[in-house]
């Protein structure tokens, strides 16, 4: 009842401004299944959720070379991946934004940024860009968690990776870890969306 | 540590500018007298939330249009020059813009304050600097994800947000509304 109001407010909300409606009335909310992938990686190699198939989860992160606060974050990511890959919750980066309006999100520069880097997940391109807004990402970096179960992939956490996006020794609360931890144990995730200031997804 | 130096820079270089820190945690003690953040630091005020609430909040008799960006925002960028223009155009009808940068501290001096002398911005500029987004996010929209360009527009009796790039004829239809 509460979520029928909720997007009954939205829709009232959105009929008087016509252009959000498109990008924000879609989307997961926490318990929607998310939609699997077929998306190329920077070699061309189509990469699927389904591949997966000894996973627990999933940290599907949107994410991008080019935003500051994406840069800000690579380091937390690449840690992200190393620490619940082996737990089963890799971490599957995707470049939503268009390279014709970003040029410095093409291929080639995900290539070398993969590289410099030593991204040890893959970095796909959302082509088409048919994903992101299935998924309802707004900006990046943007991460949802998703929990495997029989019938699909739950969305269990959406938002950013912690508290503190300028200084990584200065974070008070880890929000995806909490999240991961808190749904490998079987536990009710404390947090379950939280916002953060990123980079709007470049798209026509 | 980049307040202090800024603080002690200020003091150094100007010795004015500056007012009470509302951070302390020592509001009864001799501490306060002591305690200052630069206010002009840069020539343009740095803000936690608690220190920007009040441009969200005003109650007098203006229109007031507040947007979010940073230099490395092309599309704020893109439209920075509608709301320099709605703000030239309105200063005689009570219309206020104010540019709430979100600029990384790295970035103020070697992008922010070239960027605002030689686009030659007229509107106010301040600095919003705190990293815990996720808990002043919700209280300027609950709706807004945190993507920018992103624009407020109040007075007295109405409130606006809205998450999304403007052109000029799109910003100039929406003050309508307000008036």
């Amino acid at each position: 009842m509460k979520y029928l109001l909720a997007n009954f407010v939205l829709i009232i909300f959105f009929l008087n401004n016509p252009f959000t409606f498109k990008e924000i009335d879609k989307g997961y909310d926490i318990g929607d299944y998310a939609t699997d992938f077929s998306l190329p990686d920077i070699n061309g190699k189509r990469v699927s959720l389904a591949d997966y198939k000894d996973a627990r989860g999933f940290l599907v992160i949107f994410t991008c070379n080019t935003c500051p606060y994406a840069v800000a974050y690579e380091d937390r990511i690449i840690e992200l991946d190393k620490k619940y890959k082996i737990k089963g919750v890799p971490v599957i980066a995707i470049n939503p934004n268009d390279p014709d309006l970003q040029p410095a999100d093409g291929v080639e520069y995900m290539k070398k940024r993969a590289m410099e880097k030593g991204f040890t997940f893959p970095y796909l391109i959302d082509k088409g860009q048919k994903i992101f807004p299935q998924y309802g990402a707004t900006k990046t970096p943007h991460v949802y968690l998703l929990e495997k179960s029989k019938q699909g992939n739950v969305v269990r956490y959406i938002g950013t990776i912690d508290d503190n996006y300028s200084n990584a020794s200065a974070v008070k609360t880890k929000y995806v870890e909490n999240a991961v931890d808190a749904m490998l144990k079987g536990e009710e995730i404390p947090i379950t969306i939280t916002r953060a200031i990123g980079c709007s997804i470049k798209s026509r | 540590m980049i307040r202090l130096i800024l603080s002690l820079s200020i003091l150094l270089f100007s010795g004015c500018g500056v007012k009470e820190s509302k951070n302390t945690k020592f509001e009864n003690s001799e501490l306060v007298k002591n305690e200052f953040i630069p206010v002009d630091s840069l020539g343009i005020p740095i803000y936690n939330y608690d220190e920007l609430e009040p441009l969200l909040n005003r109650k007098d008799d203006k229109t007031y249009i507040v947007n979010f960006w940073a230099t490395w925002c092309a599309p704020c960028i893109k439209e920075l020059p509608f709301f320099e223009k709605i703000n030239q155009e309105g200063k005689n009808n009570n219309l206020e813009v104010i540019l709430v940068s979100l600029d990384m501290p790295s970035m103020w001096k070697s992008k922010l304050l070239p960027f605002i002398k030689t686009k030659n911005i007229k509107s106010k500029v301040v600095v919003l600097n705190d990293p815990d987004q996720n808990s002043w996010i919700p209280k300027i929209d609950k709706n807004w994800s945190g993507a920018i360009p992103a624009t407020l527009i109040y007075n007295r009796k109405k409130r606006k947000f809205y998450e999304q790039s403007f052109t000029y004829e799109m910003l100039n239809k929406e003050i309508q509304e307000f008036k």
